[in-house]
């Protein structure tokens, strides 16, 4: 049987690829795409203490996180539309209009 | 036993995979891709742990929807073209990396505290019911029966904020499309 840790670490590794995405990259898709598998990676921990406390309650809080992430992708992708469009780039450095 | 330990692997270094793969992708297009592939692999330890509503739903909600609005929208923006990572960035790529091995570590450190060996509830078959679509959504209609209404609030703010936000304003290159 696989222990509970392994998904952990498999979930940590995860989730720190999920970091490292939004940190160094600079497309505007990329990054909320590494949002995206952050999410995924909280889910799959949070499924692996369920499956390991043998309660189902995990799976409803996993299917209420995937409504948040459904919702969030519709909003998130409406803002870059926005920001296509006025600035023509998904360039994260470029948007840098709190600095000046 | 051997086989669940294969299957669990063999997952696990897909899903990692899919995952570094779609970091590295220049073209959006193909980091789309590479994230489907993490999340197939996901959903495939979804089902290992007993949660076959849940890993199916992984798969409908995500792969089949949210991802593609990505590419939908990848395509819509005609990104293909776009050179970004050839610029410059003004923190050096170790730095980065340096953080993001440092905030796996620090994860790890947290999670050895759990003990290493499965305890006596960790039942091997769960049975027909455990994770089924009955059992999970009888919860989802009793006992999480408010949080389950809230979602569609959720999701009609949702909607009205991404109509708003990518609505063109008046006046704005109307002639173009």
């Amino acid at each position: 049987m696989i222990p509970v840790t392994h998904y952990l670490i498999l979930s940590a590794l995860l989730f720190s690829v999920g970091v490292a995405g939004v940190i160094s990259s600079r497309n505007l898709i990329v990054m909320f795409m590494s949002i995206e598998l952050m999410l995924n990676a909280a889910n799959l921990s949070i499924i692996a203490f369920s499956r390991y406390l043998n309660i189902m309650d995990g799976h409803v809080i996993v299917f209420l996180v995937l409504t948040v992430a459904a919702a969030e992708a519709a909003v998130g992708l409406a803002i870059i539309i926005a920001i296509f469009r006025n600035r023509a780039t998904i360039n994260a450095d470029r948007f840098n209009l709190f600095k000046r | 036993m051997m086989l669940e330990t294969a299957v669990f692997y063999a997952a696990a270094v897909i899903a990692v995979f899919g995952a570094i793969m779609m970091v590295l992708q220049r073209n959006p297009v193909a980091s789309v891709l590479y994230l489907i592939l993490s999340l197939v692999a996901q959903a495939v330890l979804y089902v290992q742990l007993a949660a076959m509503f849940v890993g199916a739903l992984l798969i409908i909600i995500y792969a089949g929807a949210i991802l593609v609005l990505f590419l939908f929208v990848i395509m819509l923006l005609n990104l293909r073209g776009e050179k970004i990572e050839q610029e410059k960035s003004p923190i050096p790529t170790a730095t980065k990396l340096i953080l993001s091995l440092l905030f796996f570590v620090e994860l790890v450190m947290i999670f050895r505290q759990f003990s290493t060996t499965p305890t006596s509830e960790y039942i091997t078959d769960a049975g027909w019911q455990f994770g089924d679509v009955v059992p999970v959504a009888e919860l989802l209609f009793t006992k999480y029966l408010y949080p389950f209404e809230l979602t569609s609030i959720l999701l009609l703010v949702a909607i009205v904020g991404a109509v708003i936000m990518a609505k063109r304003e008046k006046g704005e290159d109307e002639g173009e499309m």
